[in-house]
């Protein structure tokens, strides 16, 4: 183990994959001279040379389609757009393309690339730079969605992604790459995609979040132990394909359900999370499912409207004694 | 500066093809031909439903640009891509089957008319989007040029692709990082009912090559030579690491853009004026000339064409749907 920043994991998990992996590149916006917009790959274009670390005009339909396409001939491609707000502008790669493929060519096809974006509000960047859109995303069958909260989930589920034969695409919120933690400094470091990770034992309730969000309900978690609330926090780290197994099981101890994410309620990941409890596991609900969310706003700039539109620590504990009927 | 209206000589052009690949290239042609006859019928039987964007006049673009490639060269193709996949190699019977959504398709009935991918003979995929192939084209550059392959990849699109940005980004980055792509645009004059013009302020689309730093030609689509030559040159500039190539088939489409077109924006004077130039007959014609066909000898060409297209139906209808257990299964690797 070694205590690093979650920017220092998913850096060096990119750097072991490509010397472990000859046919693992990286292509984009700003990954080579820049060193990474977040300065993920500082360093990295001296390191593996101008072939193996591109850098790419700013061109988001062609940096993921030639991923694709690379990929789809052998090669195993990390493909950086700067934000995921610009993802939209590679939307029909990425969801009439690269997620299809393999299906609808019938296994002819695979399609193994890991697009990286960085995504999250916080930053006083306005609501074109700020967004957490990951939800759509995972609403395509054939794609995975990966969305870390720790540095040690960073390096293990990049690593991961990049082995995989599918494509994946990797979310880091912005304001987690300073966040520090213990990660395994072992080559094969593996976690796995599609598993999710109780992060917090708790008896009373239990709180689903992923990503940023996994920070705020464990910092809420935390509060809550304070006034003899015991909260079990469970990290989805994968939100397609969702591990609904853990987040049933930890319900039928518990019996109430909190779910926090940064992007928007509407259709996002606590009503997708709501409805699959409610199919699986309804009688086990002593209270309804509270979702806490970003207003459904595009949001503002100014430091306290912003604050007040993303999920705080606040809210989290609101609704946690909301679903155990405490005033 | 794009080298527009390559003009080369008939005898140099024919010296590159043997009297055998020659008749080949007619039969392929006629293959096609046959298939899309076909497939037009079986929809007006019912047999098939969904929609289809037929290449009915536009044989010679598909033929002639394949014919310049090797066997292991990688191809992408686009929603009217019947015959280029028919063109790179794909048997009739799949490739019908396929159109019929049976369980001996090329995509055991997931992809349909639009969506036949054969990467047994480097078809590496139609592609139902508007340029939708063209950046994964880019990338099969890349790979092939990573790889050190000795291979190219020929990617088709029709005009309306010119319209997209995807396109445009696309020849950007093959050009910056020099890769072995040869972007084939078949401009068969309308993007559904936007005749070119009304599209592209520069409507010669091989014009639009200058913008990225590479060769565009502009040919006649309808002459199946003519294609095969100007992809020759394109291929050979390709494999010795010169870059990309942008070609212009100027062709037509004789059938509506898909199975709904009520075609308002063409006249019929129009369509008769392109059907006088069908590419078939023009190259059997020529062929004849040259006294490596007689016209028995064509009408044989033809005939086993429309016999190999009949077995293919035959062969596809007696297939079975495919199981439906099998729905969930494929989605991931």
């Amino acid at each position: 183990m070694a205590t690093m920043t979650f920017r220092e994991a998913i850096s060096q998990a990119l750097r072991e994959e490509m010397y472990r992996d000859e046919r693992v590149f990286i292509m984009g916006e700003e990954v080579g001279k820049w060193g990474g917009t977040y300065a993920v790959t500082r360093g990295f274009l001296d390191e593996f040379g101008e072939k193996r670390v591109r850098d790419t005009p700013i061109a988001e339909s062609v940096i993921v389609g030639a991923a694709a396409g690379a990929a789809i001939v052998g090669l195993r491609p990390v493909a950086e757009l700067m934000t995921i707000n610009f993802a939209f502008l590679a939307m029909d790669q990425i969801v009439n393309h690269v997620a299809k493929l393999h299906y609808m060519f019938n296994g002819q096809i695979t399609v193994p690339i890991v697009i990286r974006v960085v995504g999250g509000g916080g930053r006083q960047l306005g609501a074109t730079h700020s967004q957490s859109p990951e939800v759509v995303f995972a609403h395509f069958p054939g794609l995975k969605v990966v969305a870390p909260g720790t540095p040690a989930d960073a390096k293990g589920l990049l690593k991961a992604a990049i082995r995989d034969d599918d494509p994946v695409f990797f979310v880091e919120h912005a304001t987690l790459y300073s966040v520090r933690g213990e990660v395994p400094e072992d080559d094969d470091y593996l976690v796995p995609i599609g598993v999710s990770d109780v992060k917090r034992q708790g008896k009373d309730v239990t709180i689903v979040s992923y990503s940023k969000m996994l920070q705020v309900a464990l910092e809420a978690a935390n509060r809550l132990a304070e006034e003899g609330i015991e909260a079990e926090v469970i990290d989805l780290r994968t939100l397609r394909p969702l591990d609904t197994r853990a987040i049933v099981e930890s319900v039928q101890k518990t019996n109430r359900l909190v779910v926090v994410e940064e992007g928007w309620r509407a259709y996002g990941v606590g009503a997708e999370v709501a409805s699959r409890v409610t199919e699986l596991a309804f009688d086990h609900l002593d209270a309804p499912v509270r979702r806490v969310a970003q207003a459904e706003v595009p949001l503002p700039y100014n430091r306290r409207l912003e604050q007040m539109a993303l999920p705080q620590v606040a809210d989290v504990i609101r609704a946690v004694k909301d679903v155990m009927y405490i005033k | 500066m794009a080298e527009t209206m390559t003009l080369v000589k008939e005898a140099e052009k024919t010296a590159l093809l043997s009297s055998e690949t020659k008749v080949e290239m007619l039969r392929k042609m006629w293959l096609i031909r046959a298939f899309e006859e076909k497939a037009e019928q079986l929809y007006a039987l019912g047999k098939v439903h969904g929609t289809m964007h037929l290449s009915i006049g536009q044989e010679a673009s598909a033929v002639g640009a394949v014919a310049a490639l090797r066997p292991d060269d990688y191809m992408l193709s686009t929603h009217r891509g019947h015959g280029h996949c028919l063109a790179k190699g794909a048997d009739p019977r799949r490739t019908m089957a396929e159109f019929l959504g049976k369980v001996t398709g090329y995509c055991r009935g997931r992809g349909g008319s639009m969506h036949i991918a054969d990467v047994g003979s480097g078809n590496l995929g139609a592609n139902g989007v508007v340029a939708g192939g063209v950046p994964i084209a880019v990338g099969v550059g890349l790979s092939i040029q990573m790889q050190r392959m000795e291979r190219i990849v020929l990617c088709f699109f029709g005009d309306g692709a010119a319209h997209e940005g995807a396109f445009h980004e696309s020849l950007n980055l093959a050009s910056l990082w020099r890769l072995p792509v040869i972007f084939l645009c078949e401009n068969n004059q309308y993007a559904m009912s936007l005749a070119t013009e009304r599209g592209l302020a520069v409507s010669a689309i091989a014009q639009h090559a200058a913008s990225y730093a590479m060769p565009g030609t502009q040919v006649d689509g309808n002459d199946v030579i003519a294609v095969f030559t100007a992809t020759s040159a394109a291929a050979e500039r390709a494999r010795a690491g010169g870059g990309p190539s942008l070609i212009e088939a100027l062709t037509y489409r004789w059938r509506g853009h898909s199975k709904s077109d009520k075609q308002l924006y063409r006249s019929r004077e129009e369509l008769e004026a392109w059907k006088a130039k069908d590419p078939i007959p023009r190259f059997a014609q020529s062929l004849e000339r040259e006294d490596l066909l007689d016209t028995e000898k064509a009408g044989h060409v033809e005939a086993e064409a429309r016999a190999a297209i009949e077995e293919a139906v035959r062969f596809a209808e007696e297939s079975e749907e495919p199981p439906l257990a099998e729905i969930l299964q494929g989605v991931y690797a």
